[in-house]
């Protein structure tokens, strides 16, 4: 079932208006080997987790380690199978119109370990052709592409296509991985903390480079990070998750002045500050992360949420719209009819006189 | 085990983008030890092989008259055996199945077992419980035991040997396999490769493979050694090479009774077995540091 | 702990059975009627089949298998066809021959092996470290027969010092009368062990000692002797490992030595029971053998997890 012009990027289905991206409901559980009987509990990685994406803009997602992100990234990419909800790529479903194997073709990853990221035995080349080879393309052609992908990440070809992977920095290996990533002509990228590993001013170029290549070839990209500031950079929207749930997502700006969620704005708040009069003096939020095998009842934050209640150990808040665009919190303070005592309050008035 | 796993990620690096396999030939050149014992094993195994036209006396044809001659006697340099056969003759001759038994059952241990290995640590799941439960079960045996056992109850001969000794040799190097291939699968490359849209014989073929070989073949290099004295030991209890094919471990068992008459010659085939197997372990040794690069 | 035992000897009952069932298919694979060492060759059908009746060898393998299992579970492991001695007996008097020479091996390579491994490591790459390593390479590449053969050849037959094969006479006693017998066979055992043993802790003390847990003690003052012990107490548990494997190697693959030397233990036991055909002191000895094996293991495995902190979590 090969299409006539395979590296083509796949056609355009829905419109602008479409999101490209639709994640409805997903979940993920990895099962736990218990004790001596063998009884088993469940690491709820990604629980009934939904968001979408728009054509052209950068979604952010953040959290704590282990908060589910880069499983919610390999089941997009279906690296994993989820155990429910459904992935919708512009308008077609993944398992019914959409086969696993055309999914590949328009979703692509970059992952963090730019170095375990390529295969030591194969040249640069060789690692980036191997896409287009798999999918019909003849060698030669398929060297003329990375050679052509080398050049548009900024790496000489005639220098590096026939370099092996432990002789590149590791800046240089980041951009063979998005040449890679780019060889098959995704219309979706999802960067899984790709620049986290880089030197800082490595890092900048790198995600120079990312916001150049979206423009030139119309890409959508799910961007993965722990670091606030890089998030804040590159990203349209942000999505932020905690213990396996999403928690707020909101255009980039909202969430930075006004995020809605305690824990949001813990994060913010955590980012240590450069203005030496305003010095960050204590952490946010107190304790770690509950055990992500037995979450708290209701809404998993509450256990280290200054502002918890009774409501919230009983009932887990839905993500609901705090009246901007697009900006929802799942929170009972956001949701006017929660029971919350302050449910329904803007948020920054409170916080400034906490 | 988890030793060799970790060679991977030492074994990755390679020199100019070179070839592989020719950086690693570079590096061994240069380790004198290892192209001491190369020579060595080359010399004998082409002494072997070229036995029939290097003028040697018979190594089947006897006199009772001239049995158990010391080294040196004229004519026999290394004396002749409890039959009267010229030593020199036996032992170059007894070169050929000495050395054919300590390889052959490695190979093709090396053969099965790595495909075994791969798929296992590759696959995962239903597949890997299956091959690795099997191979514990073998594995409670001490390999001694087992070949005998096995050697035992097929009967003495040069094919049974080698069937009992491949079987030996299998359980190990599908362990080595399997640890080094579910390392590999673990690495971020095999993922991409997937997210690709490759299937699993292509990747197995084209990303695991090329990196899981090296310490697998060193390993089974190792293993060279032992199986030739395993081999012969074989032999000399009776239950391998039979009589009168000339064979160092079988040598070993026919002159046993003539220590007290000609210790020297009677102890000669297996300073043979020793010399062989002495050069292979260096060399593997020196395979290992050749291919273990960190730069 | 005791968590981590059951489990382990939960684990063990299944190797254990597909151990018999090796074991007991093992011989079965063998060309050739079992019958025909017992029988005279001009024996009459009517004898022939009242044999295999007695032996139960005319019923089906499965059935086989069960009698043989359920009667070696109380204890009775057939009766020798050669010596016409019960089985179990017959094992039960040459494991201790084996376990006693075996043991005496190991002590010697292990305290030999440990020695000289730790020296090479803590003097990597002077001339100690590449004496050691020479040893230690010949020893494993040493056919252990050979060697056997050489040391009788010195000792005994040139020197007149030991003897060169047996026991000893009557019974066994640990005076020199009889101990003499046990020198040539127990230092050959050893020489393998020896050489493993000093290759594996060599390398472990090597790699531990350039880990920075170590500059770390140093620099906090600690002496050179607190420091040896912290290096010993994390090379133990893979020593230890090391160590309990050679051990059971040496159990079970003592034949090639008891052959040399006569030594009355199981693997001379083995060497007659195969030439002799004798079926049942076959099954009995693999079977006694094997499960010394698996059981050792089982112990290495308790004791390294009872040394190592990082095993019991796993």
């Amino acid at each position: 079932m090969s299409e006539p012009d395979v590296l083509a990027p796949a056609a355009d289905v829905g419109g602008p208006q479409q999101p490209l991206l639709e994640v409805r409901a997903m979940s993920k559980h990895f099962p736990v080997r218990g004790g001596f009987l063998g009884r088993a509990g469940v690491v709820r990685a990604v629980d009934d987790v939904s968001f979408s994406v728009d054509k052209g803009e950068v979604l952010g997602i953040v959290g704590e380690s282990g908060c589910g992100k880069s499983t919610t990234a390999r089941l997009v990419i279906g690296l994993i199978q989820p155990d429910a909800g459904s992935i919708i790529l512009d308008g077609e479903k993944l398992g019914a119109a959409l086969s696993l194997r055309d999914l590949r073709r328009r979703v692509q990853m970059v992952f963090q370990d730019s170095y375990a990221s390529l295969n030591p035995r194969l040249t640069i080349e060789a690692s980036i052709a191997f896409g287009p080879i798999i999918h019909g393309i003849s060698s030669s052609e398929a060297r003329e592409r990375a050679h052509d992908l080398l050049r548009k990440v900024g790496l000489d070809p005639a220098t590096f296509a026939d370099r092996y992977p432990h002789e590149l920095s590791g800046g240089q290996r980041q951009r063979v991985n998005i040449a890679r990533a780019l060889a098959l002509s995704p219309r979706l990228v999802l960067l899984d903390e790709a620049v986290s590993a880089l030197d800082k001013s490595v890092e900048a170029q790198v995600l120079n480079l990312l916001i150049d290549l979206k423009q030139d070839l119309g890409l959508t990209y799910v961007f993965i990070s722990h670091d606030l500031n890089v998030v804040r950079f590159i990203s349209d929207r942000v999505l932020v998750m905690y213990l396996g749930e999403v928690v707020e997502t909101g255009p980039v700006e909202a969430l930075w002045q006004d995020a809605r969620h305690p824990y949001t704005r813990a994060l913010l708040a955590a980012m240590p500050s450069l203005d030496p009069d305003n010095r960050t003096k204590e952490a946010p939020i107190a304790g770690d992360p509950p055990n992500p095998i037995n979450p708290p009842s209701g809404c998993r934050f509450h256990t280290r949420c200054a502002f918890a209640e009774s409501v919230c150990s009983e009932r887990s808040p839905a993500l609901f719209a705090t009246g901007n665009d697009r900006h929802t919190a799942a929170c009972h303070m956001v949701d006017p009819a929660s029971g919350h005592s302050k449910a329904g309050q803007s948020f920054a008035r409170e916080l400034q006189n906490a | 085990m988890s030793v060799v796993a970790d060679d991977i990620v030492r074994i990755a690096t390679v020199d100019k983008a070179r070839g592989y396999w020719a950086t690693v030939f570079r590096r061994l050149s240069r380790d004198k030890v290892a192209v001491v014992c190369a020579s060595i094993i080359l010399l004998i195994a082409l002494a072997a092989i070229l036995a029939p036209y290097l003028g040697l006396a018979s190594p089947y044809t006897g006199s009772m008259i001239r049995r158990l001659r010391w080294i040196g006697t004229p004519g026999y340099p290394l004396g002749t055996d409890e039959l009267g056969r010229d030593m020199v003759a036996r032992l170059i001759y007894g070169g050929r199945l000495s050395l054919f038994l300590g390889l052959a059952p490695v190979v093709l241990a090396f053969l099965i077992g790595t495909t075994l290995g791969v798929m296992a640590g590759y696959l995962g799941g239903f597949v890997n419980q299956a091959i690795m439960r099997v191979v514990d079960v073998f594995y409670a045996f001490p390999s001694v035991l087992l070949a005998i056992a096995i050697s035992g109850a097929l009967g003495a001969g040069i094919v049974n040997s080698i069937v009992s000794l491949t079987i030996v040799f299998i359980p190990p190097v599908v362990r080595v396999s399997e640890s080094v291939t579910t390392s590999v699968r673990s690495l971020d490359f095999v993922d991409a490769a997937r997210a690709s849209g490759a299937g699993p014989l292509t990747i197995m073929r084209v990303h695991v493979l090329g990196n899981v070989l090296g310490p697998i073949f060193v390993y089974s290099t190792s293993l060279i050694s032992v199986c030739m004295i395993l081999a012969s030991g074989l032999s000399f209890l009776g239950l391998g090479t039979k009589p009168p094919e000339p064979e160092w471990g079988l040598m070993l068992n026919t002159l046993r009774t003539a220590i007290y008459v000609n210790p020297w010659v009677a102890a000669l085939p297996g300073a043979m077995i020793f010399i062989v197997s002495i050069c292979f372990n260096l060399l593997s040794d020196g395979m290992r540091s050749a291919m273990d690069v960190r730069a | 702990m005791l968590i981590y035992i059951a489990k382990r000897l939960v684990l063990v009952v299944p190797v254990v059975f597909a151990v018999a069932l090796v074991c007991f298919l093992l011989v079965h694979i063998a060309p050739g009627d079992p019958l025909v060492s017992v029988l005279p060759p001009d024996a009459s059908q009517a004898l022939a089949d009242q044999m295999r009746k007695a032996y139960g060898f005319d019923r089906p393998l499965p059935v086989q298998f069960g009698i043989w299992l359920w009667k070696a579970l109380n204890g009775d492991l057939g009766t020798s066809i050669a010596t016409g001695r019960a089985v179990a007996e017959e094992v039960g008097r040459a494991v201790g021959n084996t376990v006693m020479l075996a043991m005496v091996a190991s002590l010697i390579g292990f305290a030999f092996g440990l020695m000289f491994g730790f020296l090479a490591g803590y003097f990597r790459d002077t001339w100690i470290d590449k004496l050691v390593t020479t040893l230690s390479i010949t020893g494993v590449s040493m056919p252990h027969y050979w060697l056997g053969m050489v040391l009788v050849i010195i000792f005994s037959v040139q020197l007149g010092w030991l003897p060169a094969v047996g026991a000893g006479p009557g019974g066994w006693a640990w005076d020199w009368a009889h101990f003499q017998y046990m020198v040539l066979p127990a230092v050959t055992m050893s020489v393998i062990p020896m050489g493993i043993v000093a290759r594996t802790v060599r390398a472990l003390v090597g790699d531990l000692l350039s880990q920075e847990f170590v500059t770390a003690l140093r620099a906090k003052g600690l002496t050179e002797v607190r420091v040896f012990v912290h290096v010993a107490k994390n090379a133990a548990p893979t020593a230890i490992a090391v160590m309990g494997l050679q051990f059971g190697y040496l159990l079970g693959g003592s034949i090639l030595i008891e052959t040399v030397f006569s030594w009355p233990g199981t693997g001379f036991l083995l060497n007659s029971a195969i030439f002799q055909r004798d079926l049942p002191l076959l099954q009995g000895t693999i079977l006694v053998l094997a499960l010394f094996f698996v059981f050792l293991n089982l112990v290495v495995d308790v004791i390294q997890a009872a040394i190592d902190p990082r095993i019991k979590r796993a």
